[in-house]
């Protein structure tokens, strides 16, 4: 539905996203401030940012954060996608609505639920096979759940989107199941794939109150950190910090969009060649 | 199809439905057990609600005790309501917010609508304890908005907004907006504007034929929206704790500290527990719409 807007309603969406984007680019800007004192302007500097290089504790939760995205989105990845094809591919099985409702569920979960029963099964499990030990495993595996059902939203409604027939065809010409939807529709789906692995990554990255939980005594990752030093107040490398990682964001958001606009035009246009 | 992949299909069922089910929906019933145990100084810290006597009997220890304190001590009752409170009116400023947006983006030229989207979804993509943090930036004493309303003279004092209710909805709203854009977007840009030329057509004003036509269309964007802000918002943590005051006590928080502060798991259990019932309703309403919408 194309047509003018009145005016009023462009008001809204200026002010709308006036308000999402300047805290952001406010911090941004603080980041680059001399003066250690948030409110007083001392002139240019990236101090801030050379300090983060030499904050131990920083960098050691930065590298389990990292690791821990690493894996955690890989695995929700391969489980998300597996769910995206039992979901849109067999349309009767024992246990349908089960995975319907667990892949939705995580999306409202208030995080402090999923984190406290989380904790609560990895507790009880080690008291019964004395496996997981709280800390990276506990924190992937926490991780892997809520965002498996990210991932299945994602590829599920690309995988409904694809055109059955190019599989069928493929099949008429001697491909096994499997082999055609490996090679037919799997590249179909894949900019849905790599993007919900990048939105895994990033969720896995800022979690705070899952992994608080789960964490265990030993292990911090990165939010843990920032938000202890946070709780204290404003302090001038964690702007310097949180800028970096909205850049990094930034990049893997327009990488994730660029692959998906660019994949739904190759389409568009194979699909204008093909029906010539 | 033909059914020749017949095996194969537990292969792709199995995996996904057996690590949600272990990770996410039995932790439910562990929950839900250790919220009837008693707190003890031991690892784990509460007591076994089963245990084997030395004659192999089960010996079932069920302490009602947890959810009689719930009851009884009105911190909870408060925290439950004041959060229930702060979500609900959260979730109708950010409709209100949310739908002259959403519908500006689907009117407008479909060149811009990616970039507009892109520009909604950004913050959705940034760290959200990072978010919150910018925002404290934003509105402390002597932040970004004081400063500059200092600096016009438009005020002499600073305001005092860190560490109230304001500041609370302001971190909520600001936080789950984009959740409330995105789902009535995608309702919005599906509308056929043949209907509204056929309303025009047969008379109706503008306003009649938004009343009448887009509003119900959109309806399952607003349902959706609506509990994409507020089930989270209900259980929020990282708002009020970073941004509200003393008094601003919601349930998450309650939850956390009894967690971490008091160390007191079956309490914390027993929370969780009457947490969710609470959000029982709102969350099979939410999962009805998103399948329908899903399966349509």
């Amino acid at each position: 539905m194309e047509q003018r807007s009145p005016a009023a309603l462009l008001t809204v969406l200026f002010f709308g996203i006036a308000m999402l984007s300047l805290p952001i680019l406010v911090l941004i800007g603080y980041s680059f401030n001399a003066s250690p004192l948030v409110n007083v302007w001392g002139g240019f500097s990236t101090a801030w940012y050379g300090e983060l290089l030499h904050n131990r504790q920083l960098l050691q939760a930065a590298l389990l954060s990292l690791e821990v995205a690493l894996t955690a989105s890989t695995g929700a990845v391969l489980l998300g996608t597996l769910a995206a094809i039992a979901l849109v591919r067999f349309a009767r099985f024992r246990g349908r609505l089960l995975l319907t409702g667990m892949v939705n569920a995580p999306l409202v979960m208030p995080e402090i639920i999923t984190g406290i029963t989380q904790l609560l099964l990895f507790v009880s499990m080690v008291q019964l096979f004395s496996w997981p030990h709280r800390g990276f495993t506990t924190i992937v595996l926490s991780h892997i759940t809520f965002c498996t059902a990210y991932v299945t939203i994602t590829v599920q409604s690309r995988l409904q989107a694809a055109d059955r027939s190019l599989e069928e065809a493929a099949m008429d010409l001697g491909a096994s199941p499997a082999r055609a939807f490996l090679e037919v529709t799997l590249p179909i789906i894949s900019p849905a794939i790599i993007s919900s692995w990048l939105l895994c990554f990033t969720l896995s990255l800022d979690d705070l109150v899952i992994s608080s939980f789960v964490a265990g005594p030993g292990a911090s990752t990165l939010p843990m950190v920032i938000y202890s030093k946070v709780k204290l107040g404003v302090s001038p490398d964690i702007n310097a910090l949180a800028s970096l990682i909205v850049c990094a964001v930034g990049v893997c958001i327009i990488t994730a969009g660029y692959l998906m606009t660019r994949s739904d035009r190759r389409r568009a246009r194979e699909v204008q060649l093909a029906g010539r | 199809m033909k059914p020749t992949w017949r095996p194969g299909r537990w292969l792709i069922i199995l995996p996904p439905l057996i690590f949600l089910l272990v990770f996410f929906l039995i932790p439910f019933a562990f929950a839900f057990k250790i919220s009837f145990a008693e707190a003890a100084p031991h690892v784990p810290p509460f007591t076994d609600v089963f245990s084997f006597t030395p004659d192999h009997h089960l010996r079932l220890a069920l302490s009602l005790g947890n959810y009689r304190y719930l009851l009884t001590d009105e911190v909870y009752g408060v925290a439950y309501l004041y959060s229930l409170r702060t979500a609900f009116f959260s979730t109708l400023i950010c409709l209100a917010l949310g739908y002259p947006m959403a519908y500006a983006i689907a009117r407008s030229p479909r060149s811009a609508q990616g970039l507009l989207l892109l520009i909604i979804m950004l913050p959705f993509w940034t760290s959200f304890l990072l978010r919150v943090y910018a925002l404290e930036g934003i509105i402390r004493d002597n932040g970004f908005l004081n400063t500059l309303l200092l600096h016009l003279g438009l005020i002499s004092h600073p305001l005092r907004i860190m560490r109230t209710s304001l500041a609370v909805y302001i971190g909520i709203v600001y936080s789950y907006l984009p959740f409330m854009v995105l789902p009535l977007f995608a309702t919005l840009e599906k509308l056929d504007p043949l209907l509204l030329e056929a309303a025009a057509d047969l008379g109706s004003t503008p306003r009649r034929a938004f009343v009448d036509i887009t509003l119900p269309l959109s309806l399952p964007g607003v349902i959706a929206g609506s509990m994409l802000v507020f089930i989270p918002a209900v259980g929020e943590f990282v708002i009020p704790s970073l941004l509200g005051g003393p008094n601003n006590l919601m349930i998450g928080r309650v939850l956390w500290d009894e967690f971490f502060g008091n160390h007191d798991w079956p309490v914390a259990s027993a929370v969780a527990i009457g947490f969710l019932l609470l959000l029982a309703g709102p969350i099979a309403i939410y999962q009805y719409y998103s399948v329908r919408q899903l399966e349509a």
